[in-house]
């Protein structure tokens, strides 16, 4: 449906925030994006709506290379769901006015109205008249985000890319709207990408994950597979880290993510991995290929 | 005596048409050396709860009840002592670390403040070199200015900046809220070793209930005000009673657990605005097991096993 081939994103020719990343998401799939803050993931994201220009390789959809003449047609068909949905909710819009915005932009015919309340019911906002006037700061965090969700909707967008959809929303509330992106994948066929650094997220709705680091996805495969069986060491100290009682023990790795204005030679982790070896310094690994199997770039496992 | 108490500590927000009750009756305790999580979502009260420590709430805030620092009652102590007590006794770890710290003076300027105004050492610049190693961050960092740290080395400096007067109690409340999961580990790593070398106690605040259930003693749980759950905090974490921390501690799957796959757990509605309380039990609106008298009867905290307590009417009957 949407992915990319050989994708990267070099900034000011020396920041290569991605830096070859091959992808595919299928129709109807939900694909889990993980990746620490500065890995690349929202760039990626950014650069698979068309916000920003690949410095090399492709973004594809439906098989053909986005065409950046015609991005307008395209955006009806790829979404965006920002995370923070108080900052990206105009305040001073209501939330009729936000959800028929994209209507506007794109001319499209038909009841605006209609259109606006069966967008508003989908994202679970029901019954929909009772919040056209509404404005989002009478609205709580929950409510907001299924507002902006809605204003995705609206267009009948295909495919969905959500970038930390849930991270602002309180505990309780959290469940409800991952449950509504089962439902809209389930109801309407949606492709949904979601881009975020919680594993446990990607454990309630994703089929797929793919784990990236510092511009290149490390490890992908089936969500259960992956997060059960992790083979890369960083999706096995990321793994370790997230909290529960069960834990044997935590691989906290030392340091801040290092920076994508300098990658590192050799296998671009090694600097931090507990269990590197001395060819990982120098061994160039390959671009993972996306074929629904689990795969990881380690020299470990792929020796 | 417990380092910290709380003994039925009520505050009421003073509002423009009405007054809003944020904290209805807690009672809780803190030895030193332990840890103490309070969870709970936006608007429950429990930063509210925390600012009651060092008084930092607005002046026409109604605060009753008594919170004991030590033996002593922060609510009536004088301005001089209170003045004394922030900072040497006690001191926050506030969540937003970019937003708390001055962004146009060194990092080194902001730990010495407190040392310099509570004289507690002779030799402040050579104290902040200790506090930033202590926190992990390289001492000839001191020139540094926030923007030139990343997210988890600010935070850490948070942590530094609270350590300055070697209190005997920190708060920290969302310490973690903004970082990646691995500085998030880091940073409550660097906590917990904290507490268990300097022999503080901490007050930790989170909606996390998996981060809680680590890395505490013990746990609290508050809904609406009022706290609904509390226990050792392993136990409330993994066999919750109350059917709010059910959902809580359900919201952050177990990884691994075929049941949550396809299944997130959540509960329908938001949680009630403080000043519009639902009568009975306040969380029977969004209960998925209520009975039809949860509607009026409201239940106290009551037994539920060794060391163990909720307030819900299916416990222990």
């Amino acid at each position: 449906m949407i992915g990319a081939r050989d994708l990267s994103v070099v900034f000011g020719g020396r920041v290569r925030a991605v830096d070859g990343v091959d992808l595919e998401v299928d129709a109807g799939e939900i694909v889990a994006l993980v990746g620490e803050s500065g890995c690349g993931k929202t760039t990626l994201a950014r650069t698979l709506l068309g916000l920003e220009k690949p410095t090399g390789g492709q973004v594809l959809f439906e098989g053909q290379p986005l065409d950046y003449r015609a991005l307008k047609a395209y955006r009806r068909q790829v979404q965006l769901v920002l995370q923070d949905p108080l900052g990206a909710l105009n305040p001073r819009h209501t939330v009729y006015d936000a959800v028929a915005e994209g209507l506007r932009i794109h001319k499209v015919p038909g009841d605006e109205q209609q259109l606006v309340a069966d967008a508003l019911s989908r994202a679970g906002l029901r019954p929909p008249e009772r919040f056209f006037l509404r404005y989002p700061h009478e609205l709580s965090g929950g409510q907001r985000q299924r507002v902006v969700i809605a204003g995705a909707l609206v267009l009948q967008p295909r495919v969905l890319i959500a970038d930390e959809p849930v991270s602002s929303l309180d505990a309780s509330v959290r469940g409800e709207i991952l449950r509504l992106l089962l439902s809209l994948r389930e109801e309407l066929g949606l492709t949904v990408l979601v881009v975020t650094h919680d594993l446990g997220l990607a454990w309630n709705i994703a089929d797929r994950i793919a784990v990236m680091y510092l511009g290149r996805i490390v490890e992908v495969g089936p969500t259960a597979e992956v997060l059960s069986d992790p083979q890369h060491p960083y999706t096995q100290a990321l793994l370790s880290v997230v909290p529960d009682i069960g834990h044997t023990e935590q691989i906290v790795l030392t340091g801040e993510p290092p920076d994508p204005a300098r990658i590192p030679g050799g296998c671009r982790f090694h600097p931090r991995c507990p269990v590197v070896m001395e060819e990982c310094r120098s061994a160039t690994l390959p671009i993972l290929t996306v074929e629904g199997v689990h795969r990881a770039a380690c020299l470990r496992t792929n020796p | 005596m417990s380092l910290l108490e709380f003994r039925d500590v009520s505050v009421t927000y003073r509002g423009a048409d009405a007054d809003v009750p944020a904290v209805r009756g807690v009672s809780l305790s803190l030895d030193a050396g332990r840890t103490l999580g309070v969870a709970g979502e936006s608007g429950c009260g429990k930063s509210t709860l925390a600012s009651t420590v060092l008084r930092l709430l607005p002046e026409s805030t109604k605060v009753t009840g008594e919170v004991l620092l030590n033996g002593e009652d922060i609510l009536t102590m004088k301005w001089g002592k209170l003045r004394a007590v922030r900072w040497s006794e006690a001191a926050i770890v506030f969540q937003g670390a970019l937003h708390s710290l001055n962004p146009v003076q060194s990092i080194g300027k902001q730990i010495a403040e407190p040392i310099s105004l509570h004289k507690t050492s002779k030799n402040p610049n050579k104290r902040v070199g200790e506090l930033l190693e202590q926190v992990g961050i390289p001492a000839s960092r001191a020139d540094a200015y926030p923007h030139q740290l990343s997210g988890g080395q600010r935070q850490r400096v948070m942590i530094a900046m609270a350590l300055a007067c070697a209190p005997s109690l920190i708060i920290a409340d969302e310490p973690t809220t903004a970082l990646d999961v691995m500085v998030q580990a880091q940073v409550l790593d660097l906590l917990s070793g904290l507490v268990r070398d300097l022999d503080m106690g901490m007050m930790l605040i989170s909606h996390d209930l998996g981060i809680l259930g680590t890395s505490c003693d013990d746990l609290a749980v508050m809904y609406a005000g009022r706290i609904v759950e509390t226990g050792p905090a392993v136990e409330v974490f993994d066999r919750p009673e109350h059917p709010y921390t059910q959902a809580l501690a359900g919201a952050f799957p177990r990884i691994g657990d075929p049941q949550a796959r396809y299944r997130p757990i959540g509960l329908p509605g938001d949680p009630p605005y403080p000043g519009d309380i639902p009568t009975g039990c306040s969380f029977h609106p969004r209960c998925p097991a209520a009975l039809t008298e949860c509607s009026s009867v409201s239940v106290e905290l009551r037994d539920a096993g060794p060391g163990r307590r909720a307030a819900c009417i299916r416990v222990g009957s």
